[in-house]
């Protein structure tokens, strides 16, 4: 017994001073050192880390075959097998990355997105757009100040890189928005009809987008409804022009919840304090409803969500060919939305998305030449008695769509799926009775390649069929991404996009064709935690855009190119959130009734704007001020004139300049324990009262014309948010830290 | 015959002790380098080598423990790769909870490693890991109705957070009184286990006086 425990001491003895020293030099498969990677003796203490050259060395008093391992977060341990003995042993790695997901790169060109996910292509999060200065919560309103969209404050819509409102497309929850916007009259804007509170996550894509999206020329716009609200919730919301209240309601297993808002809109007392520039002899007022369910599944998400708006204006306006006369127009609108989608996660890496939704919209509009006692009359004048109309008109959108995608080794993937548009459009102007039935079939594939974690490849291609132009069309997309440094990358993007014409031409014909543009667009983006800078540049090139004259037809051409700055920045200036965009835009469009190339009404050359918030803890105070500038859009008067368009008169208009202003106070702020939350908001439009003209109409000869201006300089806002149960004051505050 | 038996039981109890006493030799003397380590290179070394420990003896919860802490605190006081180190915190702490579940000393790391996290990012994160944090205290409460060290990060937490904010002394201090009671009941189970925590919520007491 003895004898074994003094050999047993006599060896452990003799081994102590038999001492190895093992030392070597991680590297990456590009030679680059790996900084702290781990380095181990396998089932020993023994090991060491490396150091910024990659270097590293440690000593060890075992003896005998081991396994050496060397490890690092994002990288493939490697094992090598080492003999120790007496000599000093140098054992060098070369670590092969992992391909993964958190900092694989990801594809930012013509991509802005606004989320609350941490992802490399997020530059804003949701609440940055809700607190926007003088948006007054108004998606579109906000994605203004992102650069590519154009200062157009006459119409609603986004105009993006030189395309009209109506090429940009948006998308719920997958789903296409038939009728995003209220209806509205000439030359006032309407606003979005959905919530920002009812989206987690923003994307506005303004050129080379995904082939999972069609039926766009210019831009797209992809909202994300929100999963489960964080906890029950009820609230009222009192203001200036809005009164209305509403609940969430979560289920206790957190599974699943539902939720109903309701609100009246009536600007009656706002007019008659401020006033207006047309005569409003039917106040805009609306009611509005909607709900939500939603529950999730074994490991997806069921939501349903639906919103009902029945809305109605009337005004005067002078009529611009006779001062004695005015223009009355009044609208009815009724809109029925709703939008039911489905994703799970299924097995061997397969994902599904299925989306459907249904809307229903009928406008009533009417259009009456009046006299100075509001009495209908008739002139005997076609240029002045051709402008009376009615017009009822019922639209309906039926869709279907569904993606399928499969996750690859790495973290590669292909994705497909088909979608289905039923569009009824029933249209009844004075005397006629219009009938449009279109279906729209697309089906759609694309694949996401990653290279390297530092290298990504999409490529995709959409089919498109439909049936009222008896057409098809194959567009090819393909873009990229390179990282250029730890925090910054390159990416391109190429694709073509085909876009059917609009009802109110396809009301004339449907001998025609798909309208199309092809992007090429490169994008340079350095992102860290407080800052993001990214610049683009782009060449766009439009074919088949419908021309009106002499015939309707798709031989209409154009073209866009420009580049854009985006600066974000949230820690150079304490306390003080703000970013900076800017866009050259150069365009020229022959398209509807232009003789030639012509820079379209709704393009100016610069925009920019400058959006700052700050939030003042003592007076439990958020400011956001918004800053837009544009340079004069162009405005023209044509004329046919011996079977020619001519253009007798044009212009440029004055530059545009708008200061936004918007002021929260948040009494309950950083009280974790309030359980009811009370906000006060104000906000203005216009702060500084500089004079905005949007274009010009003309009367019948060209002899004279008339300013397009907003229909008060300014628009100021009041109102109260009074919420119990969810604590949403410290989000707001949050945001503005 | 039966001679034999006796003494080959005994050397393996022998060896068996001997390796028991290695480890604790080891433990020991890599937590008082933890207490004299400074610089972050020295702490990743630390935290390397008790994950190594950890590795080896593939049954003690305690070396992956102190790795996954350690690598917390790296990652709030390295200005780079904040995020990665967090995450790597997340996977040591796995391998300690895999051993060890329910306990609330792993606990009290897992919501360490949460506030890391939302650090990198407070206005982004705040929400998802500021809750993520919480929770974890919670639990560690829980688990251990005598362990002091979920009321240190508490009270911690809570000095840290601007009086606006529900946070500052007024809110700290009762808490570090709670925890100074628990640590005067408390001992340590050996002299491995943790036993932080202390002087952090003097100072604490000191600061609101």
């Amino acid at each position: 017994m003895k004898n074994y425990f003094i050999i047993t001491l006599v060896i452990l003895a003799a081994s102590a001073k038999a001492q190895v020293k093992i030392s070597g030099r991680v590297t990456d498969n590009k030679k680059h050192p790996v900084i702290g990677a781990s380095i181990t003796l396998k089932d020993t203490y023994d090991g060491g880390v490396t150091d910024s050259a990659g270097n590293y060395s440690f000593t060890s008093l075992e003896k005998g075959e081991y396994q050496l391992e060397a490890r690092s977060m994002n990288y493939q341990a490697a094992i090598q097998i080492v003999q120790l003995s007496k000599e000093n042993l140098v054992i060098n790695f070369q670590l092969k990355e992992v391909l993964n997901e958190l900092t694989a790169v990801t594809i930012t060109a013509g991509a802005f997105e606004a989320s609350d996910r941490k992802r490399a292509a997020a530059v804003l999060n949701n609440l940055d757009i809700v607190t926007v200065g003088g948006a007054n919560a108004d998606v579109t309103s906000a994605i203004k100040t992102l650069p590519g969209a154009q200062q157009v404050g006459e119409q609603e819509g986004l105009f993006v890189r030189g395309g009209a409102g109506y090429e940009t497309k948006q998308f719920i929850d997958g789903s296409l928005v038939n009728n995003p916007f209220g209806t509205s009259v000439p030359d006032i804007a309407s606003r979005g009809r959905y919530p920002s509170s009812l989206f987690k996550g923003t994307i506005f894509s303004t050129g080379g987008y995904s082939a999972v999206y069609g039926q766009a020329l210019s831009s797209v716009l992809i909202l994300e409804s929100i999963d489960l609200p964080q906890q029950s919730e009820a609230t009222v919301s009192l203001s200036t022009v809005f009164a209305g209240g509403g609940f969430q309601h979560l289920a206790k297993n957190n599974r699943s919840s539902f939720g109903v808002n309701a609100g009246y809109t009536n600007l009656a007392a706002y007019f008659n304090i401020v006033k207006q520039k047309p005569d409003y002899f039917k106040m805009p007022s609306f009611y509005n409803g909607d709900a939500n369910a939603r529950f999730k599944t074994k490991k997806g998400m069921v939501k349903y969500y639906t919103n009902f708006t029945k809305g109605v204006l009337g005004l005067r306006r002078g009529n611009i060919n006779d001062h004695s006369l005015k223009n009355a127009i009044d609208l009815d609108n009724t809109n029925w939305y709703h939008n039911l989608s489905w994703r799970e996660t299924l097995k061997n890496g397969w994902k599904m998305q299925l989306s459907s939704s249904f809307s229903t919209n009928k406008d009533l509009i009417n259009q009456q030449v009046q006299n100075s006692d509001n009495k209908p009359v008739s002139t005997g004048l076609i240029y002045i008695d051709s402008t009376n109309f009615k017009l009822n008109r019922l639209e309906q959108l039926t869709q279907a769509k569904a993606v399928f995608e499969k996750k690859l080794p790495g973290v590669n993937a292909v994705r497909f799926g088909a979608e289905h548009w039923y569009n009824n459009t029933h249209t009844i102007v004075n005397q006629y009775d219009i009938l449009l039935k279109d279906h729209l079939t697309s089906v759609f594939a694309e694949t996401d390649i990653h290279l390297t974690n530092d290298w990504a490849i999409k490529s995709g291609a959409r089919l498109e069929y439909s049936s009222i132009l008896e057409k098809a069309n194959i567009s090819p997309r393909i873009s990229m991404a390179y990282k250029t440094g730890p925090q910054s990358q390159l990416s391109a993007a190429y694709g073509t996009f085909y876009q059917k014409p609009e009802n109110n031409i396809l009301q004339y014909t449907t001998q025609l064709g798909f309208t199309k543009s092809t992007h090429y667009l490169i994008n340079w983006q350095k992102t860290t935690t407080a800052q993001v800078f990214r610049t683009e540049i782009f060449y766009k090139k439009y074919n088949n855009l419908v021309k009106t004259y002499p015939t309707f037809n798709t031989d209409g051409d154009g073209y866009a190119q420009g580049w854009e700055i985006f600066w974000r920045d949230k820690k150079s200036i304490k306390n003080l959130d703000y970013w900076v965009s800017y866009s050259f835009l150069d365009t020229k469009r022959d398209f509807l009734r232009y003789p030639g190339q012509l820079q379209p009404t709704f393009a100016a050359k610069h925009t920019a704007s400058l959006v700052t918030k700050k939030f003042i803890m003592k007076w439990k105070t958020g400011f956001n001020f918004t800053y837009t500038f544009a340079t004069g859009r162009p405005y023209y008067f044509m004329q046919e004139n011996n079977g020619k368009i001519e253009i007798k008169d044009q212009g440029k208009t004055i530059s545009y300049n708008n200061l936004g202003f918007s002021a929260n106070y948040v009494p309950s702020a950083g009280n974790p324990n309030a359980k009811r939350h009370f906000i006060l908001v104000a906000s203005v439009t216009n702060l500084l009262n500089s004079k905005q003209v949007f274009g010009y109409n003309y009367n019948h000869n060209g002899s004279y014309k008339e300013a397009i201006n907003p229909p008060a300089q300014r628009f100021i806002f009041l109102g109260c948010f009074i919420t119990w149960g969810l604590n949403r004051t410290d989000e707001i505050i949050n945001n503005n830290l | 015959m039966k001679k034999m038996i006796l003494s080959l039981l005994l050397i393996s109890s022998i060896t068996l002790n001997a390796q028991n006493e290695k480890y604790t030799q080891i433990m020991g003397s890599t937590l008082k380098a933890f207490d004299e380590a400074k610089t972050s290179a020295e702490l990743t070394a630390l935290a390397a080598k008790f994950e190594r420990i950890g590795d080896a003896e593939k049954t003690e919860w305690l070396p992956y423990y102190y790795a996954a802490m350690i690598k917390a605190r790296l990652s709030m006081m390295e200005a780079a790769n904040k995020d990665q180190t967090a995450d790597e915190a997340t996977v040591i702490i796995g391998k300690a909870e895999a051993l060890s579940s329910n306990n609330s000393e792993i606990y009290c790391v897992k919501s360490m490693i949460a506030t890391a996290k939302m650090l990198v990012d407070p206005m982004n994160r705040w929400q998802q890991y500021g809750a993520e944090s919480a929770k974890n205290l919670a639990a560690a409460k829980a688990a251990d109705t005598t362990n002091p060290r979920p009321y240190v990060l508490e009270a911690n937490a809570l000095k840290n957070t601007p009086e606006n904010f529900g946070g500052g002394c007024k809110t700290a201090k009762p808490i570090a009184e709670k925890a100074i009671a628990l640590f005067t009941n408390s001992q340590p189970v050996n002299s491995l286990y943790p036993d932080w925590g202390k002087e952090m919520v003097e100072s604490i007491i000191k600061d609101c006086k």
